[in-house]
Order: structure tokens, then C-alpha cells, then sequence
């Protein structure tokens, strides 16, 4: 028997003030409670040398074999740079009406593009980005609306110009499919 | 829009599919994956991709290679090449085949975004062009060719076949069938659609007015050309010149006008330098060319010049099924520019338009219609509507010639011979009513 929870798994430390952040997030935003599960994977088998990053795609083939079966929704949060082997690096993905999303605070950071460190920002943006993929794992496909947390971002910018929140099209799809969801649960 | 574009990404690594994949349908594309060329190659001919993504090296049949096949197809999509290779030469090479664009893995999550809103905005475009140019030519064919008569279909059929070619055509049939809306589309339905039509009645000027018409004329050539005017051959650049009443060019004017048709370069008239232009003639006549070719008052350099391919355009009296249906068009056609609601024409009025022979054809029955329904109740087409029925009925033990003859002279004493009022009055136009003047040698009194 399935929770109606979402799961959210650390792999690598993780300061309480970020995983915080992010339950608080996911539960205010999707209005489910969360749960919290410490990672013992090791992650250097996904590590690419030549790219200095970690296969996002190996990640979460890996990660969807270890979800636990009684949770809505699992989201892996790591802490390295992750790509994708077309692309130079992406901020998560997930699996499109899968149970399975991953999600790097790495290129988050403002010190990363020579700006003043900004810890509220940056924890800001990771919930973003782990609502954007949790977002997929409910069908959700990119929007169009500029301040729909469901717009795709592939630039900081982009990231701070959207809101921590769906759109209305986007929240009426999303309840539609969460229904079904609890309703089957 | 995102949601109707497919896209097919073509790549041996399964990871980059994937990956790609992935992409793809969190934009909200259609999506498909093929391993290799001859696999994509497959897809292809099953059903049409707006984008193909390939990858330039893959065994078998590369990149490169599959472009050249796709461009083979009948409808050729955005093709989009990737490599892990940045090779300025294979890139040039790529957009130099047609690609219309080039990539290099692993690609910017934005770039590839761009790359392919870009792509998809290319598609939209190309959709949005072929749409209004299909809705161009449909508009302007054949709206007011109304009929399903074999001897009508027919003539579409040659049309059809006609606007294919450039060469020459002539149009014959009497007057008022219809001979300028075929020839418009001959225009309109040939690859000289988007450039003009030019129309000229040479029946309606004299011979140094159509000269200069068709030829254009310097400023001060003669008293009153106060400006240099462009000729309707030169207006024609690139489409087509329509020459109406062509029998009625005089024997300088055609011997002009083959010189011109020969070499396809002329000069206006006080000029003195060679103008070219690149149109195609269509010509229409109400007589019998060949008859006046016989007689020595038409050039037989010039009709055979013209007279490469043909049309017969049949009389009214010919498919008189046609004309229910050409009442109730013309119907339509006045109420709406009266901005009227449509009416309705009674049967006895329908059966008697059925029965008429209308030696004034297809024009003599509109002018019917929109006089009825201009004096009309506002209802109905009424027979009591159509008067001239009432004169055709009086006048049965005559010709129809001498009817035509008395109903002209009786509009040109109405109109003190002013050729222009009366023209309008009968529903023809000027240089219709001047040859009716010659051919029934008519004189003011």
C-alpha cells in the first residue's frame, strides 16, 4: 500500500536548512507531506573524469531500481554537477509520469557565476528545480508561461524570473492528476 | 504550436536518443527515435517529421547520406545535423547540402532550446506559406465560373492543362461568355500567379492610343504626353497580358504587336531604347480568326503566333443545365452587394430563364438577374421581374439578330448615341456596343 507522501532522498550531505526548505516547498506547493531518507550510494561509478560531472541518466535509472515502492513520489536530491550525455549539464530531470526525479543545487550557486554568495537565493532556486522535475513525474510538459514553475530553465535568469509556483492551466492539470493519483491510493 | 511539431532524432548511441528524448517531450514535442540512417530512412516513408536531428557519423548510411535521401522526399523536413566533431568543413559542407543548421555535442541546454524553437518557428513558417498561397490561387481562379455542364468542365480541364504551359493561347466564343474570367484563370492557376494580370481591350481604342497602351510612350512623344508611362507589356513583367477584341487590331498593330511577340523587347513610343519583358499573351475573340486569315484582314504570322494552343468557351444556349445554377449564384451575388438578405427566385421565372437562348450569354443573364432584383419585391425573383422575357415573347415571330439590333438602336436614340450610358444601360461594355454598331451597320439619325 502506497503513502500519499512524497519521498525525498539525500545522496551526499545536505544541510537541514536546504532539505527543510525543500519539504516546505513540496508541501506547500503540491499540498503533500514529505518524508526524508539518507542515501548511502556511491556516486563516483557515475562520475565522468573527462567531464568532471555525473551521468544524470545513470543516476536516475539507479535511483528508480532503489525508490521505495510505498512512496507517491521519490526525489533524489545530489549535491555534484550533472549532465546528460547531449547536453553540458542539466540542473535535474525526471521521469515523465514516472515515480523517479533527481536535482543538483551545483549550478545554483551564485559563486559559481562570480556573484556574491546568496544562500536564501540559492535554496529558493533548488526547490524550484525539485518542484519543476516532481512537476514532470505528474505529466506536467514544459509551459509557456514565463512565471510558471513548470517553464524550462536552462539559465539562472530563467530560474529567478519564475515563481515557486504553477501556473493556472498547469495547477488544474496537476490536480486533476493528483486525484487520480490519491484516488487510487 | 510545440505541440504539433514531430521530431525524429537519428543517432547510434542510445544515450544521446535518450537523452534527447527526454528533451523533447518535456517541450511537448512529438518525438521518435531511429538507430541508424536506414532505420530513419524507414520512419521517413511511413509518416512526414516536421524535424529530423541526426547525428553525422553513424555506421552504415552517415549524416550526410541521409540527408541527400531525405531531401528526395516529397516533403522535405528541417534537417538539423549534429556531430561530436567540431569541423568548420563538415559544417560548411552540411549548410552548403541544404541543412539548416549544424551542432556540436554535447550542446548548451539553451542553445539546443533556441535550436529547436527555431527550427519548429522555420516549420510553422513554411505551413503558413504553403496555406496562403494555396488560399491565394483558390481565391482568385475560378469564384465566378459557375457550372457543371460537360462543355464547361471541359473548358476547365483545358485550363488547367493551359496554365501548365507558357506559351500563347486564344480564347474564342461569343460575346459575354466569359472569355476574361478564363483568362484570368489561366493566370491565376499558372507558376505567373504572383505577378499581374494585364488587361486590354483593344477594341476600345484606337490604333494610336493602343500603341502607346501597350507600349508606353516617352514624355512629349505626341500633344499631351506630358509624362513618361509605363506599357502594358512592361506592366506585364513576369505575368501574363490579356489582349480582348484582339481581331479588331488594325494591320500596323498586329504587325507590331508579332514583332514584339518574337522578340519579347520593344520601345515606347518616342524612345529610343529597347525595353524587354517576359510575358506570356493571352488573347480572346468573338470571330473567326482563321475565317479573317482566309480574308486576307488578319496576319497568318501573327494568328499562328497566337495561335498555339486554343479555347472554346460554349455559348450559354449550349449548357443551358448550367443555368439554375448561375441564377442562383448572380442572386447571391446582388443581394449581397445590395445588402440584402438572399431571396428566392419563383419557378415559372426559373423555367423561363431555363428556356431562353440568351444571345447576350452568360452577361445578358446577370444583367437579367440584377435588374429583377433591383425592381423586384424584395422577396422573390418574379417573371414579372424579367421584361425582357416579355419582348422576347412579342418579338418570337423575328430573329434574334433583329431583335438585338432594334433593342440596340432603341437604347442609343434613348441615350442620344452617348456610346458610354448606353453601353452601361445594356449591360455590355464599350467595345462590344462599337462592334454591334459595325455589325449591324447602325447610324445616328
Amino acid at each position: 500500500m502506497r503513502t500519499k507522501k512524497i519521498l525525498i532522498i539525500t545522496c551526499g550531505k545536505f544541510e537541514k536548512k536546504t532539505t527543510n526548505h525543500v519539504r516546505e516547498s513540496v508541501t506547500r506547493v503540491l499540498g503533500l507531506a514529505t518524508d526524508l531518507k539518507e542515501c548511502s550510494l556511491d556516486v563516483s561509478e557515475f562520475y565522468h573524469p573527462a567531464r568532471r560531472q555525473y551521468n544524470a541518466d545513470r543516476l536516475l535509472e539507479t535511483m528508480s531500481a532503489r525508490a521505495p515502492v510505498e512512496y507517491m513520489k521519490c526525489m533524489s536530491l545530489f549535491r555534484g554537477d550533472l549532465f546528460i550525455p547531449i547536453l553540458t549539464y542539466i540542473f535535474g530531470q525526471a521521469q515523465l509520469n514516472g515515480r523517479i526525479g533527481i536535482a543538483s543545487p551545483y549550478r545554483l550557486r551564485n559563486e559559481l557565476y562570480g556573484l556574491k554568495e546568496d544562500n536564501n537565493l540559492m535554496l529558493e532556486r533548488f526547490s524550484k528545480v525539485v518542484l519543476h522535475e516532481l512537476g514532470h513525474t505528474f505529466g506536467l510538459i514544459h509551459c509557456k508561461n514565463t512565471l510558471c514553475i513548470m517553464r524550462s530553465s536552462t539559465y539562472m535568469e530563467d530560474l529567478d524570473q519564475k515563481n515557486t509556483e504553477f501556473c493556472r492551466q498547469c495547477s488544474e492539470k496537476l490536480q486533476v492528476e493528483l486525484d487520480k493519483v490519491l484516488h487510487k491510493h | 504550436m510545440a505541440q504539433q511539431v514531430s521530431i525524429l532524432i537519428v543517432d547510434d548511441e542510445e544515450s544521446v536518443r535518450d537523452s534527447l528524448y527526454n528533451w523533447f517531450i518535456d517541450d511537448g514535442y512529438d518525438v521518435d527515435c531511429a538507430e541508424d540512417g536506414k532505420a530513419a530512412l524507414n520512419k521517413l516513408e511511413s509518416r512526414d517529421f516536421d524535424i529530423v536531428l541526426a547525428d553525422i557519423k553513424m555506421p552504415g548510411i552517415d549524416g550526410m547520406e541521409l540527408h541527400k535521401r531525405v531531401k528526395a522526399l516529397s516533403r522535405e523536413p528541417v534537417f538539423i545535423i549534429m556531430t561530436a566533431f567540431a569541423s568548420v568543413d563538415t559544417a560548411v559542407q552540411a549548410l552548403k547540402n541544404g541543412a539548416y543548421d549544424y551542432v556540436t555535442k554535447p550542446f548548451d541546454p539553451d542553445d539546443l532550446s533556441h535550436l529547436i524553437r527555431n527550427a519548429a518557428k522555420q516549420v510553422q513558417l513554411e505551413a503558413e506559406n504553403l496555406n496562403l498561397k494555396e488560399s491565394i490561387s483558390s481565391l482568385a481562379d475560378v469564384e465566378d465560373i459557375i457550372g457543371e455542364s460537360e462543355a464547361l468542365q471541359k473548358v476547365l480541364k483545358d485550363v488547367e492543362h493551359i496554365a501548365q504551359s507558357s506559351s500563347s493561347v486564344i480564347i474564342t466564343g461569343e460575346s459575354g461568355t466569359g472569355k476574361e474570367l478564363i483568362a484570368r484563370a489561366i493566370h491565376s492557376n499558372s507558376s505567373r500567379r504572383y505577378f499581374p494580370l494585364i488587361s486590354v481591350h483593344c477594341g476600345a481604342l484606337t490604333e494610336s492610343l493602343l500603341e502607346s497602351e501597350l507600349f508606353g510612350h516617352e514624355r512629349g512623344a505626341f500633344t499631351g504626353a506630358s509624362f513618361t508611362r509605363k506599357g502594358r507589356f512592361e506592366m506585364a513583367d513576369g505575368g501574363t497580358i490579356f489582349l480582348d477584341e484582339i481581331a479588331t487590331i488594325s494591320p500596323k498593330m498586329q504587325v507590331e504587336l508579332l514583332r514584339v511577340l518574337e522578340t519579347k523587347s520593344f520601345m515606347r513610343v518616342g524612345g529610343n531604347k529597347e525595353l524587354s519583358s517576359d510575358f506570356r499573351v493571352i488573347c480572346a475573340t468573338n470571330r473567326d480568326l482563321k475565317a479573317m486569315v482566309q480574308t486576307g484582314t488578319f496576319r497568318e504570322d501573327l494568328y499562328y503566333r497566337l495561335n498555339v494552343l486554343n479555347i472554346k468557351v460554349p455559348p450559354l444556349r449550349e449548357r443551358k443545365e448550367d443555368i439554375p445554377l448561375l441564377v442562383n449564384h448572380f442572386i447571391g451575388k446582388y443581394c449581397k452587394s445590395m445588402s440584402r438578405e438572399k431571396i428566392v427566385i419563383e419557378p415559372a421565372a426559373m423555367r423561363y430563364l431555363a428556356n431562353l437562348d440568351f444571345p447576350g450569354n452568360v452577361r445578358e443573364l446577370e444583367n437579367m438577374i440584377e435588374r429583377a432584383i433591383v425592381v423586384g419585391n424584395g422577396r422573390e425573383v418574379r417573371l414579372r421581374d424579367l421584361p425582357l422575357g416579355k419582348e422576347a415573347i412579342n418579338s418570337s415571330v423575328e430573329s434574334l439578330d433583329e431583335l438585338e439590333k432594334k433593342h440596340i438602336v432603341k437604347i442609343l436614340d434613348k441615350y442620344h448615341w452617348n456610346i458610354s450610358r448606353s453601353a452601361r444601360a445594356l449591360g455590355v461594355d464599350r467595345a462590344t456596343l462599337y462592334n454591334k454598331i459595325r455589325k449591324y451597320e447602325l447610324k445616328e439619325e
